[in-house]
């Protein structure tokens, strides 16, 4: 009793929520963006969600009960994605969301970028707890060279590619995804560093290339932060098969529109 | 029992002893669940005609939207001669057949209201016939005169302010579905039996105004059957004996059709339910051997041709209304029967196929009948066409089947009826954001300054209270509704006297049951206005003359659109409250009384009469279609808003209850098959949840925009988006109407 009066007291900080999300996991998905983010990519199209300790508060139990109400839109792939921000950063009321919708026998994907990763504690015991009730975990690698991974997100990738092993490891499944910028994370040789690491990995069940876009421009601007890209173009479909190739993407059913 | 030759090999009884096409279907039909791989593509016959209708369309547009018209031939089942997309072509047509001589030529309609069919002549730059005016001036009279020599002033004052607004009294009602599958059914001849058998027995002999009424009905309808005969035979065809394949069925089935849209220019002239009927005569060709599946697929395609090329001479004000030339020559497919067994038959595969082998289109305004029953082959097959042409909305039969029954049609964009049964007056709708602002100030109309309603007394308060402000609008909208079903009860009274739909009539029972369709324009906004009153703070701004005309917005209010109870219970206490008092009236004919949440494209046109509303949408933008939440309203996404949509009982809105969405491709999935399942999913939860009806457009905003600079480009020819209720190709829309689109448009996730 006591312990879950205590989960019903704490609660995340949420930044927004998507009722309507196909393609962040399988099927349609009840979204939850948190709040928080300690990378600070150069092409990130969600910078309002950097701040941490702030947004709209709920516990796991309540949101819970709203992402049901979607539940019937869900079919046999769909289920419940927490994306961000960064997730993890929140280990304790994801951990305990997840637990709850899996009794629920929801589906369950994780959107992260691996950055609050560590094998130190309390951190690695709590996410061996998390995992237990992931489905999917959607890791985005930004960048397979230490160096450039500094200079592109301001933080360290070895905790990444190393939860990525873990995952691995463990048994859970991963969709990798990587996003396109031209000149800046399209490089023959980065692309292929990936696909030699992602070989290595067991679990990788979907690899997929975002084309970088602009449309998250206006909010660096409304947030009064000044945004290096703004000359960098969007790739073009020829970039993009390129990469795509390079990573052994193939595409189907692609009907003409 | 009756017995012809004709029927060989079809099984059942009942329908041979009375006229009753449900049971034909019911006992004959072969239900499909399998796949759409065995469609054809479209013949060679098929391509020559398309192309060169294509052809004509183009012309039509570059003459300003008319491509020829009538003057001097007022249009008849036996006005014109035999017309065919082209002269040369014309044995290639298997399905034959026009309003008029040519191809698009639009016929002179004058019954709706002289002046309307003169107007519309002269908009295009025609000159109608003196002779003509002279006849329908002073020796025959309209239904458009007769309603305004009836009309009270306090009707024509409601009507001016456009408080209620889009009504038929200058245009034909529409939205009465013959059952056009009689005529391939049974032939003229045992029709017209039928309905000498029912005058005969018409009345005990005393004359009460009923009994007359229906004597003098039952006489036009068997002159309009014997017309219809006429009229075939000028094709070359005896439709005196029932069908006898397929291509009989077809072509009888259309001659019926075609007797509807030549006498009458209703706003909805809806084809009906046809698919599973017309299935029976195909598959049965199919296993004698006479036909092939390319030949089956061809009739289909020719017929929906047809269906293509209905037009109407048009005033513009009803273009301003009803952007895009729509005629609502609606096709229902699919639906589950009364007995559990799908209606999916090969034909709905095909007619579906239409949009693949001849592009997408507007009309006819195809329906998916939908339940998440449907077999799994068939919903994908409507995922994958409406992903790519945009062109097919979906009704939900769960709810409609125990309210209508099994054979029902839509009968206009998305209302039910019950096919060859029921008949519908069709009342357009009563604007509830106006009603709001009249109980605000008072019966005034802040645009025209005139005292509309009852001069009951206005809020002076500088802030507003909800209970004051539900009490006024309480009042308010208890003398608006009065008003509107007295107004209709006049509208309707004089439609059946002096442009009865007798064509349509002839092919349904005698004794109908008859609904008294009203409507509500402005529902979200009324709903969101309530909801800042009741839940932020809300100061009026007042002119010189103390009306209240702009509002300022003091802190957050939910908006109905959310899923959010707070705003949806008021939205669901507006519809039930409306019909409550709709209900309370006497209706023409003892009508059955429902209502609708359903603007199709005037929203643009009412918004433009509608003052500053407390919800912030300001003096003149166009109101919210249909049942939509207001733009901008929707926080959290697509699905919190159909659930919003979902919360309001079809009970209590059988006229139906629209709603339109726009989905960007690549937020519904990465690749086809994901989007088909993705779409496929959000449509069973939306419909096993109740919700009536569900548009279903798939593109980018980007497209639109480009589409609207570019209207020139090929690919846009026939580049089709479903608005409410109906479909229209993008490029016809008025270009204030194509930034109200574009404006909604869309649900995209990041």
């Amino acid at each position: 009793m006591e312990v879950e009066t205590m989960h019903e007291t704490f609660t995340g900080n949420i930044h927004s929520l998507e009722t309507f999300g196909l393609v962040d996991g399988p099927g349609v998905r009840f979204v939850v963006f948190m709040q928080g983010c300690r990378m600070r990519c150069k092409y990130c199209h969600n910078p309002e969600t950097w701040k941490e300790n702030c947004g709209e508060q709920w516990t796991p139990k309540a949101l819970l009960k709203r992402a049901l109400r979607y539940r019937m839109y869900w079919g046999k792939d769909g289920g419940i994605t927490v994306s961000g921000g960064e997730p993890m950063l929140q280990v304790e009321f994801l951990t305990e969301f997840f637990k709850l919708a899996k009794q629920e026998g929801i589906h369950t994907a994780l959107d992260t970028s691996g950055n609050p990763f560590t094998k130190e504690e309390p951190f690695y015991h709590q996410w061996l707890e998390l995992i237990k009730y992931v489905d999917l975990v959607i890791l985005d690698l930004k960048e397979m060279d230490p160096q450039k991974h500094k200079k592109l997100t301001g933080q360290e990738n070895a905790n990444i590619l190393e939860m990525a092993e873990e995952l691995s490891k463990r048994g859970v499944d991963l969709w990798v995804r990587h996003v396109l910028v031209p000149d800046l994370t399209d490089d023959e040789d980065g692309l292929k560093d990936l696909r030699l690491f992602l070989d290595k990995l067991k679990t990788v069940k979907r690899v997929e290339i975002l084309p970088y876009h602009t449309l998250g421009l206006f909010k660096w601007e409304k947030l009064g932060i000044h945004y290096s890209l703004k000359d960098t173009p969007v790739p073009s479909e020829e970039q993009v098969a390129k990469a795509e190739q390079i990573l052994g993407i193939e595409k189907k059913n692609q009907k003409e529109r | 029992m009756k017995h012809f030759e004709e029927w060989e090999g079809f099984k059942g009884r009942i329908w041979k002893e009375e006229i009753n096409t449900r049971d034909f279907i019911q006992e004959n039909y072969q239900p499909y669940d399998g796949d759409e791989s065995f469609l054809e593509g479209p013949t060679e016959a098929t391509d020559k005609l398309w192309g060169i209708l294509q052809g004509l369309q183009k012309e039509e547009r570059a003459k300003g939207g008319v491509l020829d018209m009538d003057t001097d031939i007022v249009s008849s089942l036996t006005s014109h001669g035999a017309g065919y997309i082209s002269e040369e072509t014309k044995d290639l047509e298997q399905i034959v057949g026009l309003q008029t001589d040519k191809p698009l030529k639009r016929a002179f309609m004058p019954f709706g209201g002289i002046k309307m069919a003169e107007e519309a002549c002269r908009n295009y730059g025609y000159e109608p016939s003196a002779e003509l005016h002279k006849i329908f001036t002073q020796y025959s009279k309209t239904h458009n005169e007769a309603v305004f020599d009836a009309y009270t002033p306090e009707m024509k004052k409601a009507r001016h302010n456009k408080i209620i607004t889009g009504l038929p009294d200058t245009y034909g009602r529409g939205r009465i579905v013959g059952d056009y599958r009689r005529v391939a059914l049974y032939g003229i001849d045992y029709l017209l039996e039928e309905k000498e058998n029912d005058f005969s027995n018409c009345g005990c002999g005393v004359m009460t105004d009923d009994v007359v009424r229906l004597r003098e009905e039952i006489a036009e309808q068997k002159k309009a059957l014997k017309g219809m005969k006429e009229m075939a035979k000028i094709y070359g065809f005896d439709i005196s004996r029932p069908a006898k394949n397929a291509k009989e069925a077809i072509q009888w089935m259309y001659f019926g059709y075609l007797a509807a849209i030549k006498t009458q220019n209703g706003a909805a002239m809806s084809i009906g339910r046809v698919s599973t009927f017309l299935d029976i005569y195909i598959q049965r060709d199919l296993e004698k051997g006479i036909i092939t599946e390319k030949e089956a697929q061809e009739l289909v395609d020719h017929l929906t041709m047809k269906f293509r090329m209905v037009k109407f001479a048009r005033i513009p004000s009803y273009n301003q209304l009803f952007s895009g030339d729509p005629v609502w020559a609606t096709l229902d497919l699919a639906g589950i029967g009364v007995d559990g067994r799908s209606m999916v038959t090969k034909t709905d595969f095909r007619f579906l196929h239409t949009l693949e082998n001849m592009g997408p289109s507007p009309e006819p305004n195809i329906t998916v009948l939908y339940s998440s029953d449907l077999p799994e082959n068939f919903k994908k097959y409507a995922a994958d066409i409406s992903i790519r042409t945009s062109s097919i909305q979906y009704e939900n039969d769960d709810v409609m089947k125990p309210v209508w029954g099994d054979d029902y049609a839509i009968c206009c964009c998305v209302s039910a009826t019950k096919t060859g049964k029921e008949m519908q007056f069709f009342g357009a709708r009563a604007n509830l954001a106006k009603c709001l602002l009249y109980a605000i100030n008072g019966g005034v109309d802040c645009k025209t300054k005139q005292q509309v309603g009852p001069s009951y007394k206005p809020i002076t308060a500088e802030y507003l209270d909800y209970d004051e402000v539900m009490e006024k609008y309480d009042i308010m909208m208890e003398w608006l509704v009065d008003l509107y079903v007295n107004t209709l009860n006049l509208i309707q009274y004089m439609h059946d006297k002096y442009y009865y739909e007798a064509a349509e009539l002839a092919l349904m029972d005698t004794e109908l049951e008859r609904t008294f369709a009203t409507g509500i324009a402005g529902f979200s906004h009324a709903v969101d206005s309530l909801s800042a009153i009741k839940y932020a703070k809300v100061k009026t701004i007042r002119d010189e003359d103390g009306l209240v005309v702009d509002y300022e917005i003091e802190g957050d209010f939910p908006k109905y659109g959310n899923d959010d109870d707070r705003a949806d219970d008021i939205a669901v206490w507006l519809l039930r409250t409306f019909l409550a008092k709709i209900k309370k009236h006497h209706t023409y004919r003892n009508s059955e009384p429902t209502t609708s949440i359903l603007t199709i494209t005037s929203n643009v046109v009412y918004g433009k009469a509608t003052g500053t509303m407390p919800d912030g949408r300001k003096a003149g933008e166009p109101l919210a279609p249909g049942a939509n939440p207001s733009y901008g309203a929707e926080q959290n996404g697509l699905l919190a808003s159909l659930n919003s949509v979902a919360k309001l009982p079809y009970e209590w809105a059988l006229d139906g209850i629209s709603n339109t969405q726009t989905i960007n491709p690549d937020a519904l999935g990465h690749e086809d098959g994901e989007r088909i399942n993705n779409l496929v999913n959000v449509m069973d939860g939306y419909f096993d949840q109740g919700a009536h009806h569900l548009n279903v457009n798939v593109f980018g905003k980007e497209k639109l925009i480009d589409a609207m600079e570019h209207p020139e480009k090929e690919e846009y020819a026939n580049f089709t988006i479903r608005v409410s209720g109906y479909a229209v190709k993008f490029i016809d829309l008025t270009r204030e109407q194509q930034m109200d689109v574009i404006s909604r448009t869309c649900h995209k996730t990041m």
